[in-house]
């Protein structure tokens, strides 16, 4: 536990692996800086790794203000401990008031230790973040400004908010592909700091013998709810309502190839023949027409919700519930409507 | 050589399989009216120590911390060869989360190691499906000041006090090696988990913990005395214990646990409100693009049970 400092900044881990950044940590930047906005603090990525200097300025063009980089060549390759203790110490020092990791393989054994460590709270696989004054429903006490950690739990069978009353850092583990990916700005600026940080060899308990990976991909799979944009939303800027949506009802976010193709997002969100095969629970198409290697991919779906503006699309046949309509007028109106959800408080 | 592991395992509601018991009028899912079951990647876990002990001897101590109730997978653990179990249970541990729960298991297996030795592994299982944090195991190795290898898909090799372990990374695998005592985590891909044995299942059923004897004897002696109750229990405990049948039941002093981090007062995270999501099948249905429709979309979902 730290001292609570309204001051504290709001943090990413900007997790690398061989000098390539993990697209959440992009996505968690973007999402690092509304939430400094509402807080009135800056936000910071914390990048330890092996010369990793040079990937600060993409960092702050995702909307950080301020980079700390740990460059050690026990870094190089990741492990829970040697990476652990970079975290602690600068956590330490910094006293930021929110840390995020990405719920990755990586994040996902990292995050906890770390938030052991420091004896903070620790909430995984968030699918939304917000920040709101909160009364605590058993001392009636109003807390400013508090991070709400909104996550599914229970199996996907719930959306809980998980809130730490004053207990800092508050930390979290966020969903891969669920804040929207912003576009970079080259012309922001923020400071790069060096922060040295000694690593032995008892910090290294870990030796890795052999190492094999692919190119990283989306968690679709496991996903219980999947929102899927395609050409239909038109541009990269309306897709971000899809993005949106998922965060609002607790879901993964999905493409059809024609979204891809037009650079809304990344390949590794295709759904189809020649992307990611998902049978989730609910899946909503948003201006997706359904070509048959679209539907291949999603039409195992316990229900389908379809959004599209044309009558004859064939994703309408594979749906449970259509909506003939522009999505990205549809959208916002679920994502309001959502929201405004009767919930049952815990206490 | 031998190895000693320590095994936790989770009794959790069955949350993959929602009965219609299991529903409220309003749409949501009544949590303790789900079956509880043991967690499914504990079983890989459990799995994992067995095979190890088969292989290189020692034995396996299997922990859990819940309410009585949860002794159901202790004996669980006993039928698919276990050697001793032992159960944690106490209202003051109540409401913890991930940083409290995983205190309260650290001191637990501490305790496990100064009762019947030092242990060489830890094994959990990646997550429990109620909560799917998979922050307990991690944890605990913090907690222990040892090594945490997660998401272990196969022990590859184990040499003296070197452990070489492959694991899944999302997007392939490594294969790391660290020294004992260390905490591992293991994911249902890791193998294939025994069935009970019926000959340890007819050995075993009467197992019983402290709590479970208590509660037994209320039932058998409704109007006796508190005192002739008492002699009962110890009577009974004594039959089980010189059957080697009574499992081993703590409390957080037994375990020497500092109260302020147990419980409510020793968990960061609160949980601020719940919303019920529950997805059902139907026909197809137009909506249209409107307020209004939408609206009535959202409302059939919530009446429809799919959305609470």
């Amino acid at each position: 536990m730290i001292r609570v400092n309204r001051e504290g900044e709001v943090w990413v881990f900007a997790e690398q692996e061989g000098g390539v950044l993990n697209e959440v940590a992009l996505e968690l930047c973007g999402k690092a800086r509304e939430l400094a906005d509402e807080l009135g603090v800056p936000a910071a990525a914390v990048l330890p790794g092996n010369n990793v200097s040079g990937l600060a300025r993409r960092l702050i063009a995702q909307g950080v203000d301020r980079v700390y980089v740990t460059n050690h060549p026990r870094l190089a390759h990741f492990q829970t401990n040697s990476y652990a203790k970079v975290l602690v110490e600068l956590i330490k020092k910094h006293e930021p008031q929110i840390v995020l990791f990405g719920a990755t393989h990586l994040g996902r054994d990292l995050a906890p230790r770390v938030a052991s460590q420091v004896r903070a709270g620790m909430t995984a696989d968030c699918t939304d973040l917000q920040i709101r004054d909160v009364t605590d429903p058993k001392t009636k006490q109003v807390h400013e400004k508090l991070l709400l950690q909104i996550r599914p739990a229970f199996g996907g069978n719930i959306v809980a908010t998980i809130v730490n009353y004053d207990w800092w850092p508050q930390m979290a583990t966020v969903r891969e592909g669920v804040m929207p990916l912003r576009d970079p700005d080259s012309s922001r600026t923020g400071e790069v700091l060096d922060e040295p940080v000694e690593i032995t060899a008892a910090d290294m308990p870990l030796k890795l013998v052999e190492r094999h990976v692919e190119p990283r991909t989306v968690n679709l799979k496991g996903a219980r709810v999947i929102v899927a944009g395609g050409g239909g939303m038109g541009n990269r800027e309306n897709f971000r309502q899809i993005h949106d949506l998922a965060g609002a009802i607790g879901g993964a976010v999905g493409a059809s190839r024609a979204a891809v193709d037009g650079g809304f997002i990344g390949k590794e969100h295709q759904i189809g023949q020649t992307g990611t095969t998902v049978r989730p629970a609910l899946y909503i198409a948003c201006g997706i027409s359904g070509q048959v290697q679209h539907r291949a991919g999603m039409e195992e779906s316990a229900k389908v919700i379809a959004i599209n503006n044309d009558p004859e699309a064939p994703i309408f046949s594979v749906a449970s519930y259509g909506i003939l309509g522009d999505a990205a007028q549809v959208i916002p109106m679920l994502i309001k409507t959502l929201r405004e959800r009767p919930v049952q408080t815990n206490s | 050589m031998p190895y000693h592991s320590v095994v936790c395992v989770k009794q959790v509601p069955d949350t993959a399989n929602i009965t219609a018991e299991a529903m409220r009028e309003d749409g949501t899912v009544n949590r303790t009216a789900l079956p509880a079951i043991f967690n499914p990647e504990d079983l890989s876990a459990l799995e994992a120590a067995l095979e190890l002990r088969e292989r290189y001897g020692g034995t396996v101590t299997v922990l859990t911390m819940g309410p009585p109730k949860a002794a159901d997978i202790l004996r669980d653990c006993l039928y698919r060869g276990a050697d001793r179990a032992v159960m944690l249970t106490d209202r003051r541990a109540a409401a913890s989360d991930t940083l409290a729960t995983s205190y309260i298991l650290s001191q637990a297996i501490r305790t496990i190691g100064e009762t019947y030795g030092a242990f060489d592994f830890v094994f959990c299982g990646r997550q429990a499906i109620d909560g799917d944090t998979a922050q307990v195991g991690p944890q605990c190795a913090e907690k222990l000041q040892i090594p945490q290898i997660t998401y272990m898909e196969e022990l590859v090799r184990l040499t003296d006090r070197t452990v070489v372990v492959r694991r899944n990374v999302g997007n392939g695998w490594e294969i790391v090696e660290t020294t004992l005592p260390a905490l591992i985590t293991v994911i249902d891909t890791a193998n294939q988990p025994r069935p009970p044995a019926v000959r340890k299942v007819m050995l075993y059923k009467r197992a019983r913990i402290q709590d479970e004897v208590v509660a037994q004897v209320r039932q058998q002696l409704p109007d006796a005395s508190p005192e002739e109750r008492q002699t009962e229990v110890e009577r009974q405990l004594e039959v089980l214990r010189g059957r080697d049948l009574l499992i081993e039941q703590w409390n957080l002093d037994d375990i020497g646990a500092d109260l302020d981090r147990c419980g409510l007062s020793g968990s960061p995270t609160k949980v601020y409100r719940v919303q019920s999501i529950v997805l059902t099948k139907s026909g197809y249905k137009e909506i249209p693009p409107t307020e209004a429709g939408v609206r009535e979309l959202i409302q059939e979902l919530v009446v429809d049970r799919t959305l609470g």
